[in-house]
């Protein structure tokens, strides 16, 4: 049987990688989405956080003999640390300024991380291995699935639904969001909303080292693998609505889908589709799809 | 304000062009590398590049005490032919650059052969690959040293067809590069009775292959060809093997360096085929060159460092023999001179500017085979300068009269 000129196989491989990959796009963005929604800064230190998120869990196995059940948790904490320091020595300054300045500092601490582990590492990049409990893979009939990337899926869509769950069903959540609206507010109520911004700041940051630790062993873990990915991360979330938690999984989800579909019939185009898809939704609704903006 | 540019360009000239009577003007040569330092080609070429440049420049100082000085000046192109052509058009105006070397990434090599053209300098590529360079865009200013899309395709498919792999599909990197690589090949594998089953072409650069190697799966192809290069192949590499692509269908490199196997390890590269233009392991004396070079650079040189230091090398030589740097001049030296070093045995630089010189068919070798480090490849077979490069008979090069 075939659909649109491929083969049903064909399709139905191609529509799987597509939700891989979306998932994928969704754990990446979400932690993004995190510090947009509630902080209102532009991270862009997030593919650099994502790549050394991935350096960490590679140096780990290689110099410490760490593995990678305990990077999952290892990797985040240590790029959560980092992410305090940086929140409390430099981002804390520019919160009553314009969303430029916070975008200039990520950025140029992106700049700085990514030099600093291409001297260090060269731009090759380092193999990390599958860990052997999730190595080979299904054959489904119409394609052959490598366990790990089932794994991805499961792995990306459970942090989701918690990261989700916890700041929109929960009354830490709820005090959150209201810190961030209005911090005098909860100040006055006696909860301490500094430590609340860092904590928050420091989390998006561990997600995406989460992130960065699942790619590892299908990307090469290189300084560059961030800067690659985050101009579609951007375009995620921006699809997605900036403040939008659901908003930015949905989006994920939804894109690695039609990359997927564009990989199959025009394959050329696969880089751009996303972005030609933003163009689209800002001009339709600016705020984003699922954004709520005044 | 572009008037005035002229004006001063073509007054410098005339002074220069007065000058330049059987010497070396200023009394200097003074030698750009235009590289990518910090980018997707960085490990290929980059500063292992400016490494193996200042170690020709020592050893030409050191054992032919020339009467002129020589200086060295590198940018960072960053893969983007308009910030090398920028960098190039200063270097040659305002700097007095007398040649642009390395040029890694065909859209610089081709953007920079055009202005040396221009303003009359030389330039000398080592890393871009594609066969343009000596074909449609050929010009008397340009030397290709050290390999080029059809020899590296040439040596990797026809051994590979010839070997039993028949039906291939190929996997192409969406640019200029990736095209040539990939038409280069299939003429190849055409000739030597093998048939391409169809081709899909990734966004370049790509990190995420799946559904291209699911495509190349489900063709039926036994050998995936990859018209790719850098982080592209090594990360196809590592997807085929986790999609279970490999081993059933083969992968063939069509252009891969030692840092690649290097940064993939032999567990995932085994037994592929590549073509190179040079291995530090081949003899005494590559050995001996690349064991310096590591001192340096801490890792074992590609062919395009190595190539770049012969190709300073022999420019060095040449402007020494004729004691001067007039464009024209050095050219028609370095043409007349064969080239023998480390790196090319009676290698000769053809017309159309082709430095034609031995190429080798590589083999990675197994884990257990790999004696110490960068011990990667079993040498296959030599292939004769002759044999390996596009002959003259079939170039679109309006130089070459037929």
């Amino acid at each position: 049987m075939e659909i649109f000129g491929i083969t049903s196989q064909a399709f139905f491989g191609q529509l799987l990688l597509g939700l891989i990959n979306g998932s994928f796009y969704a754990i990446l963005s979400l932690g993004l989405a995190i510090i947009f929604g509630l902080l209102n800064i532009i991270n862009f230190a997030h593919g650099a956080q994502y790549m050394v998120g991935a350096f960490v869990a590679w140096l780990g196995l290689t110099y410490f003999g760490i593995n990678y059940w305990v990077s999952l948790f290892v990797s985040p904490l240590v790029v959560g640390l980092a992410a305090v320091v940086i929140e409390r020595t430099m981002l804390r300054h520019l919160y009553k300024l314009d969303h430029l300045y916070g975008l200039l500092l990520t950025f140029g601490l992106a700049l700085i991380a990514e030099g600093v582990f291409k001297n260090l590492f060269g731009v090759s990049g380092e193999s990390y291995e599958v860990p052997e409990l999730l190595q080979g893979g299904v054959n489904l009939g119409f394609m052959f699935l490598p366990i790990y990337r089932a794994w991805i899926v499961v792995a990306a869509l459970s942090v989701c639904l918690v990261t989700w769950y916890v700041i929109e069903r929960t009354s830490l959540g709820a005090t959150l969001r209201a810190a961030t609206q209005r911090p005098d507010l909860v100040q006055a109520l006696g909860i301490n909303v500094p430590v609340m911004v860092t904590a928050t700041y420091a989390a998006g940051a561990a997600l995406a080292a989460f992130a960065g630790v699942l790619a590892a062993p299908v990307m090469q873990v290189n300084p560059v693998m961030g800067s690659n990915l985050i101009i579609v991360v951007f375009a995620v979330v921006v699809i997605g609505g900036m403040g939008s938690i659901a908003g930015a999984i949905i989006t994920g989800l939804g894109l690695g889908v039609i990359e997927g579909l564009t990989k199959v019939f025009y394959p050329e185009a696969s880089a751009v589709v996303i972005f030609v898809i933003m163009v689209l939704v800002l001009l339709v609704k600016p705020a984003g799809l699922f954004g709520k903006q005044a | 304000m572009k008037l005035k540019q002229i004006a001063q360009a073509v007054s410098l000239s005339l002074l220069c062009a007065a000058a330049a009577q059987a010497q070396v003007s200023d009394g200097m040569v003074k030698i750009g590398v235009l590289t990518d330092l910090s980018g997707v080609y960085s490990d290929v070429a980059g500063p292992g590049a400016v490494v193996a440049t200042k170690m020709a420049i020592e050893d030409f100082l050191a054992n032919e005490k020339p009467s002129f000085k020589v200086e060295m000046v590198s940018a960072d192109h960053q893969n983007k032919g308009d910030i090398a052509a920028n960098k190039a058009r200063e270097w040659f105006e305002r700097d007095k650059v007398d040649v642009a070397t390395e040029l890694v990434t065909t859209s610089v090599g081709l953007a920079v052969q055009k202005i040396a053209k221009e303003k009359n300098k030389i330039a000398l590529i080592s890393g871009a690959a594609s066969t343009a360079i000596t074909n449609e865009s050929c010009n008397d200013v340009t030397v290709h040293w050290t390999y080029d899309t059809y020899a590296v395709a040439n040596g990797t498919a026809k051994a590979v067809t010839k070997g039993g792999g028949k039906k291939w599909f190929f996997l192409t990197a969406d640019y200029a590069f990736g095209h040539a690589l990939e038409k280069d090949a299939t003429d190849v594998v055409k000739a030597n009775g093998g048939e391409v089953l169809g081709s899909v072409r990734h966004p370049f650069p790509g990190s995420d292959f799946s559904s291209f190697l699911l495509k190349a799966q489900s063709s039926g192809a036994q050998i995936i060809g990859l018209a790719n290069a850098g982080g592209d192949t090594i990360n196809s590499i590592k997807q085929a093997a986790e999609f279970g692509i490999t081993p059933k269908q083969s992968l063939a490199g069509l252009l891969m360096f030692i840092t690649d196997v290097h940064s993939l390890g032999l567990k995932a590269t085994q037994t592929m085929y590549l073509t190179e233009g040079f291995y530090w392991d081949l003899n005494e004396e590559t050995r001996a060159w690349s064991k310096r070079f590591f001192a340096q650079h801490k890792r074992m040189p590609t062919m395009i460092q190595a190539g770049q230091y012969s190709s300073v090398m022999h420019y060095l030589k040449a402007v020494k023999a004729i004691n001067s740097d007039d464009t024209a001049k050095v050219m028609a030296q370095m043409k007349k001179t064969p080239v023998n070093d480390f790196f090319a045995k009676n290698g000769t630089i053809r017309d159309d500017g082709r430095m034609v010189h031995d190429m080798y068919l590589l083999q990675v070798k197994k884990p257990a085979e790999s004696k110490t480090p960068w011990d990667y490849y079993n040498v296959k077979a030599t292939i004769p300068a002759a044999e390996a490069f596009q002959p003259l008979s079939a170039s679109r090069c309006p130089l070459i009269k037929k």
